[in-house]
């Protein structure tokens, strides 16, 4: 485990930001930090960084207490980001990758090994403020990974990009978790989320609600359900009259039906097709996997219930 | 500190290379040298022919001063109090009073006046004087080597004279005459006339800390605003902590007026030398054909000589004009007032900078400064208005604790101290009560700076900024 925290709470007054998260991040993966705007992501980015610290429980960086040594160990592009506008790209990327800890001449050689490889060496003496929104955020990426730090936390990386530059980035993010780097990626981008993470923690108005590896939470979220569709036989969808077998959806158009079943637990999906092969000619079968999308709407919401119930 | 060091240096290079801080540069001088050199300008050009009567108890003198087109003197036989009485009920008068000495070599004179005299005139006569006492000095010093050395000397030998015109004699003879001008009121009150310039420099040295203040505190204040709008500021304290950022910040921006600060005293003092020389050309012209004649006149002397004797003297006799304004001004005071200044100007801004900081973290642009500007500037702008009454009456109990409370001392303690007014262990007191202000505002500043820095959208208050101030770190 790279990062720990343990049972972190965080108030600013009456206000309780974080209330007793704690999270697991393991080496070398992609971690989702999912929630909802002002569940208290950013306030844990923040602690993790060193911007402020916990009111209660502690952080664990590589199984020590976070120590500001950790600093340049850590990359951080925030998700409200900018650059001195005034001042000369190369100048100022120079200087950001310096406050890390990089000397001036270990800096320059890095930085121009990027700005090489994003073909931007021609905005090295650019003002900031000549360059388009999308330009400044190859920047700013480049400033936080310069340092190679061991963990990396991107919040809305692919917001004001492009799509050809979110390809870029996203090849970029992934090349360095080849490379060994952790990084925790904090987003509401649920598709970004399927296709990048290896684990995720959801946190809900200052709690974590939902924690583990995307598969895992994948399983437990399954429901036994199938989406069979088939072609009729004598103009109307079969009904389906199997004690136990549940019609969760049937959509008819044009001699077609899409219908989504959920099966008991000691029932599969040969049991379905057993009952239906029969009746109806098969044109697809599949399990229906819960989307992320899904699992946080529902988690959060269920969540909410409960509060409102409670309360 | 390797990291405040470098925030340091991109705050002071930015800043630098800016067009607003090169222009400001080249303006400043222009403006602060035409503050110096206007007046002793205008003080050369009287308009009414200025009347002198001279009392001159010695009878040196008298007859070496000559009317010009500014001055006519007029010799008056009475004492000195007589002589004041009468000239006093007429109005509008100057009297140049040489008192007798024992050893019978004058080396100081007075003027009476209603009115201040100019430099030109304080020049002249002190160089008249100096001249002739000069001579004097020489004649006898010429006697008394003739009469140790040379018992068969007969005037004009030409060898024998040179021989005698040694370092030690010329050293012996150089002389400067101090006039003291005392400034006779209304009513018979004297003050002595060195007060106008403490009070001006008392003055200046306080506005300056006012203005260094507001000045380069706005530009710490804008330097935050900046930070935050643009949004690089989360991105800085992930590697830094929002105190070296601040302090890096504040430093480098006092580094930057200093730096300012400096070039303005070069280039003002660049100017005035030059435009000096130059109207001390016209002045010139009737001192220099005045001395080998009056020299000349004794005739002991041979061509030598007279060649020397200019040459080692005119920089002392003339003076410079503008150094007219310190002669009465004491040299230890004139140390303490530069110590004091440079102290008073550098943590009156640090204590400053600070809340100027504070204010730039809690709003999201320059135009919701308002509200929170107003408590620092009050104490500030009530400063630099009190400082006039201070001046009328420095030992007043207002100026008392006004020079003790950090937020005004800077520009009150200046004006006691070029007035010499403030005792030492009010001094020490002051000083110490401002570090314990500049470390205070600078803690209740970092405080607010910290939460600050992250709070957008909210417009904040008084009340806002009290809880963030109760944050745990």
């Amino acid at each position: 485990m790279i990062l720990i925290a343990n049972s972190v709470t965080k108030k600013f007054g009456e206000f309780t930001a974080l209330n007793k998260v704690s999270i697991e991040v393991p080496d070398n993966c992609i971690f989702g930090l999912l929630g909802p705007n002002g569940a208290g992501k950013t306030t844990l980015i923040r602690i993790i960084n060193q911007i402020t610290g916990p009111d209660e429980g502690e952080v664990l960086f590589d199984g020590k207490r976070l120590h500001p040594e950790n600093i340049p160990m850590i990359g951080y592009l925030p998700e409200e980001r900018g650059l001195y506008k005034k001042m000369k790209v190369g100048e100022q990327a120079l200087y950001l990758a310096q406050l890390k800890g990089l000397s001036h001449h270990e800096a320059k050689l890095r930085l121009k090994k990027w700005f090489e490889k994003f073909e931007i060496q021609g905005w090295w003496d650019k003002k900031v403020e000549e360059l388009s929104k999308g330009m400044q955020q190859k920047i700013q990426f480049v400033v936080t990974v310069v340092h190679e730090p061991k963990l990396l936390i991107f919040d809305e990386p692919f917001s004001g990009f492009d799509p050809i530059n979110v390809n870029l980035l996203r090849d970029e993010i992934l090349e360095l978790r080849k490379k060994g780097s952790t990084i925790i990626f904090s987003t509401h981008n649920m598709a970004s989320v399927e296709e990048l993470c290896d684990n995720i923690a959801l946190i809900n108005k200052a709690e974590k609600i939902l924690d583990g590896s995307v598969k895992d939470i994948k399983r437990k979220y399954f429901t036994n359900s199938y989406q069979l569709q088939y072609r009729d036989i004598d103009g109307t969808p079969y009904q389906l009259n199997e004690p136990g077998f549940e019609i969760l959806s049937s959509v008819y158009d044009e001699g077609v039906c899409t219908a989504t079943y959920r099966l008991p637990a000691s029932k599969g999906p040969n049991d379905l097709l057993e009952v239906m092969l029969p009746k109806v000619s098969v044109i697809a079968f599949n399990e229906v996997i819960p989307s992320m999308n899904d699992i946080f709407i529902s988690t959060v919401n269920a969540v909410n219930a409960n509060h409102i119930l409670e309360s | 500190m390797n990291k405040i060091f470098l925030i340091i240096q991109r705050e002071y290079l930015t800043k630098v290379r800016k067009k607003s801080f090169i222009i400001m540069t080249i303006l400043g001088p222009i403006l602060m040298a035409s503050i110096f050199v206007l007046p002793a300008y205008l003080a050369t050009r009287h308009d009414d022919k200025q009347v002198v009567s001279v009392l001159d108890e010695t009878g040196l003198f008298f007859a070496k001063f000559e009317n010009n087109d500014n001055y006519t003197f007029v010799p008056v036989i009475t004492n000195l109090q007589q002589a004041k009485d009468t000239l006093m009920k007429k109005g509008d008068y100057m009297l140049l009073f040489i008192p007798a000495t024992q050893l019978n070599i004058p080396d100081n004179a007075v003027i009476y006046s209603d009115k201040q005299p100019t430099f030109n005139l304080r020049d002249y006569i002190s160089g008249v004087m100096s001249r002739e006492l000069e001579k004097l000095k020489l004649g006898a010093e010429i006697r008394k080597e003739i009469l140790k050395n040379t018992p068969g000397y007969l005037p004009g030998n030409d060898t024998a004279t040179e021989d005698l015109m040694s370092e030690t004699i010329l050293k012996n003879i150089q002389t400067n005459v101090k006039i003291i001008t005392i400034k006779t009121e209304e009513g018979g009150v004297e003050r002595k006339s060195n007060t106008p310039v403490s009070m001006g420099i008392g003055l200046v040295a306080s506005m300056m800390i006012y203005m260094f203040i507001f000045m380069f505190g706005a530009q710490v204040m804008r330097g935050v605003i900046e930070e935050k709008t643009s949004r690089i500021i989360e991105v800085i304290i992930s590697s830094v902590r929002p105190f070296q950022l601040m302090m890096g910040k504040i430093i480098g921006v006092a580094l930057v007026g200093l730096t300012q600060f400096l070039l303005w005293i070069a280039f003002t003092f660049l100017i005035i030398t030059v435009s000096q020389a130059a109207f001390q050309k016209e002045n010139k012209k009737t001192t220099q054909i005045e001395q080998p004649k009056s020299i000349g006149q004794d005739g002991v002397l041979s061509n030598e000589a007279v060649q020397v004797v200019p040459k080692q003297v005119t920089p002392e006799a003339d003076g410079d004009s503008f150094n007219g304004i310190f002669d009465d001004f004491p040299y230890d005071i004139l140390v303490k007032v530069l110590v004091a200044f440079f102290f008073y100007f550098l943590f009156g801004y640090l204590l400053y900078a600070a809340l100027f900081a504070a204010i730039g973290s809690a709003v999201d642009n320059d135009a919701d400064t308002q509200q929170f500007m107003l408590p620092v500037t009050v104490p500030l702008i009530l400063s630099i208005v009190v400082a006039q009454t201070v001046i009328q009456n420095p030992g007043s109990p207002l100026a008392f604790w006004m020079s003790m409370i950090p937020f005004t001392s800077p520009v009150i303690m200046m004006v006691r101290i070029s007035m010499d007014t403030a005792p030492m262990w009010q001094i020490v007191l002051s000083i110490g009560l401002l570090v314990l202000g500049f470390l205070g505002t600078t803690w209740l500043a970092s405080k607010i700076y910290r939460t600050g820095i992250l709070m957008y959208g909210k417009k904040s208050n008084y009340r806002e900024l009290w809880k963030w101030i109760r944050y745990k770190g």
